[in-house]
């Protein structure tokens, strides 16, 4: 994977240390907390409900061993023992005392990580396909086209005042894992008629307020273009997008306003101005990239270990059959670990279970961890032969639970018990449904099921694209969840569809179970899943299931 | 006129983050019964320009909703009751270090 250059390096350095002045400044009083609020986010530091928080980057989600043991030294040592994985990739530490931050940074600095640019209006984290490089589907490894978008997007002078922030997607395979639909710009990876490959552009995609499906706004991009295209896209958003209404500001606002055709025409104009202005040296940039992402040396060995086990071992058994992907090599195995504990927090490792992890990736994983932005780690290149092994120091440390895709494996923003900006909880909701579940045992019955879960409209928790998703409200000063049923957010994204009228706290878990026991009642067969199911039938038997008291009354 | 709700000035410490409010005898407790209830709009406006005041102790003063209880004043919106104790998934925050 991709090293810091010297460049990175010292850039990375700098701003560690403006930032340590910066906190000084604040400290003894030189500057306000107007002045300083901008400066701390744009160093990935929240003030929360009950502490500051950090956002530390994990780009394209990829991180190395040596990385994920800093993070947990930064957990021990300045905050309590735990972090946070993201739905964007990214970490983030719920208790660090502002003194301290200078010297996290530092930290990260040292294993080439930083916060930069995980808040404000600017190019975030660029996301990916948590499979690439591994996936059996891809075209192509999407990471060196991201470390490029990276490398290009940090500290870009033009776009650090954007007029809102700015999410980019990109996936090398045609089974979308990256909810590139879903993003400012999503980028796809396909081969035009000729057999060449380059990127299917899709603009204008969000969740939030406003939620929508982005537009193809450019079928085939060359690959050697495109930064240029993206920088159009920018520059025209940068232009024109709305920086009176903080609600209308996102790009895909702007899209729909100019409308696809003009905003396309306004993109192509701007990228034929600036595509000569590059003058090759992305392409050359690009070229020392990919080096950093050769695939590693695949070891060739029996895969007996792993056959006996899979006969011998039920739980074993159970966990290979959810938790495993088809590797591209077909000794080798895509190993999802869970961070989804019945009971526990979506999302969360201790610092034990993150060194557990590292050494884990060293020993068998080729050095690599990543980051999904359903809140899982992964292992993408382990040999099938050494799963046993894998399987076992997992569930030794509390990471072996085998709910991969299923209704426990859910997707939980922190809602109210962290956020500033939540309406609600969301946490609990998520750990109740999963205690609930795993105690009916039907867990494995039920199949493949996403619940996603967000603690306020600005639907951190993709509750959108979740089969179920689950809004919590404040309405009238009372927690209150609103459920939405068959969204998706994969190549065929659509918003869910509300079911009526929300539900009390204590009501919300009750009313999942209907829901999941309509679903096991109308479905054809154990191989016909909730969303199959939800698409044949529509919203009323689910309806129905969830406001059994309304009759044939329309609910909503 | 509409009637005045009692309010608490709240706000978050700067250098802990930790949720503090403001007491009568104008300091910063942790604890949310030691506030100063104010029953009054334009005595508070007057407190939150007090507490918004001290930039270098305190970072995003607000007036909060709160009620008279049996030991000082309690919260009434969900919001508020979280904040007077932590997080819901682990015992962290006030709830462990005030006890």
């Amino acid at each position: 994977m991709y090293s810091y250059n010297e460049f990175d390096e010292a850039f990375v350095r700098a701003r560690v240390a403006q930032f340590t002045h910066q906190v000084e400044r604040r400290i003894d009083g030189s500057l306000t907390e107007e002045e300083f609020r901008p400066l701390r986010l744009m160093n990935g530091l929240y003030l929360q409900l009950h502490a500051y928080m950090l956002r530390v980057a994990i780009p394209y989600g990829t991180l190395n061993p040596h990385q994920m043991r800093q993070l947990a030294f930064i957990a021990d040592s300045w905050d309590k023992g735990y972090g946070h994985f993201t739905t964007r990739q990214n970490i983030q530490f719920n208790w660090p005392k502002l003194p301290d931050v200078p010297k996290m940074l530092s930290a990260l600095a040292d294993v080439g990580m930083h916060a930069i640019q995980t808040s404000g209006n600017c190019v975030r984290n660029v996301t990916s396909d948590h499979f690439a490089g591994a996936a059996v589907d891809e075209i192509e490894d999407p990471r060196p086209y991201a470390e490029l978008l990276r490398q290009w997007s940090t500290d870009h002078p033009e776009f650090q005042f954007l007029p809102r922030k700015f999410k980019i997607a990109i996936t090398g395979a045609p089974n979308d894992r990256a909810v590139t639909k879903a993003h400012d710009i999503g980028l796809r990876m396909v081969k035009n008629a000729a057999g060449e490959t380059g990127f299917e552009v899709i603009v204008g995609g969000g969740l939030g307020r406003t939620p929508m499906v982005g537009m193809v706004v450019r079928e085939f991009l060359p690959i050697e273009d495109l930064l240029p295209y993206v920088e159009a896209v920018l520059s025209v958003y940068n232009t024109l997008g709305r920086r009176d209404n903080k609600y209308k500001a996102r790009i895909k606002i702007t899209l729909h306003e100019t409308g696809k055709e003009e905003i396309s025409r306004m993109v192509e104009e701007r990228f034929a101005e600036l595509r000569p202005l590059f003058g090759g040296n992305d392409q050359k940039l690009l070229a020392d990239i990919r080096e950093a992402f050769a695939t590693p040396a695949f070891r060739n060995a029996p895969t007996d270990a792993y056959d006996a086990f899979y006969k011998a071992d039920p739980v074993f058994r159970a966990w290979a059959d959810t938790n495993l992907t088809q590797h591209r090599n077909d000794q080798y195995a895509i190993v999802t670990i869970s961070l989804k504990a019945h009971g526990q927090t979506p999302g969360d490792a201790t610092s034990d279970q993150m060194r557990v992890m590292a050494d884990l990736a060293e020993t068998y994983g080729h050095n690599e961890l990543r980051i999904s932005h359903e809140q899982n780690v992964i292992l993408p290149h382990v040999h099938k032969g050494d799963l046993p092994a894998v399987h076992a120091a997992l569930v030794k440390a509390g990471l072996g639970t085998a709910n991969v895709g299923l209704i426990s494996d859910i997707i939980a923003c922190p809602g109210m018990d962290y956020c500033a900006l939540a309406t609600a909880r969301s946490i609990p909701v998520a750990q109740e449904i999963a205690t609930r579940f795993d105690a009916l045992k039907l867990e494995h019955d039920i199949g493949p099921l996403k619940i996603k879960i967000s603690g306020c409209i600005n639907a951190c928790g993709h509750h959108h694209v979740g089969h179920i998703g689950i809004l919590g409200l404040d309405r009238a000063g009372v927690e209150n969840y609103q459920i939405t049923l068959g969204g998706d957010g994969t190549e065929t994204a659509v918003i869910g569809e509300r079911a009526g009228p929300g539900f009390a706290y204590d009501e919300i878990v009750p009313a999942i179970e209907r829901l999941v026991q309509a679903y096991l009642e109308h479905r054809e067969g154990p191989e016909e899943t909730f969303l199959e199911a939800y698409r044949r039938l529509g919203l009323q038997p689910f309806k129905a299931a969830l406001y059994p008291a309304e009759g044939n009354k329309d609910a909503a | 006129m509409a009637r005045f709700t009692p309010k608490v000035v709240t706000a978050n410490a700067l250098l802990e983050g930790d949720v503090v409010y403001l007491t009568a005898d104008n300091r910063w407790s942790r604890v949310h019964e030691e506030a100063e209830l104010i029953t009054e709009a334009e005595y508070g406006d007057q407190r939150l320009a007090f507490a918004a005041a001290q930039k270098n102790v305190i970072v995003g003063a607000y007036l909060a909703d709160a009620k008279a209880g049996q030991n000082g004043p309690e919260p009434t919106h969900f919001r508020e009751v979280f904040r007077t104790r932590g997080p819901s998934n682990y015992f962290h925050g006030k709830q462990a270090e005030l006890n």
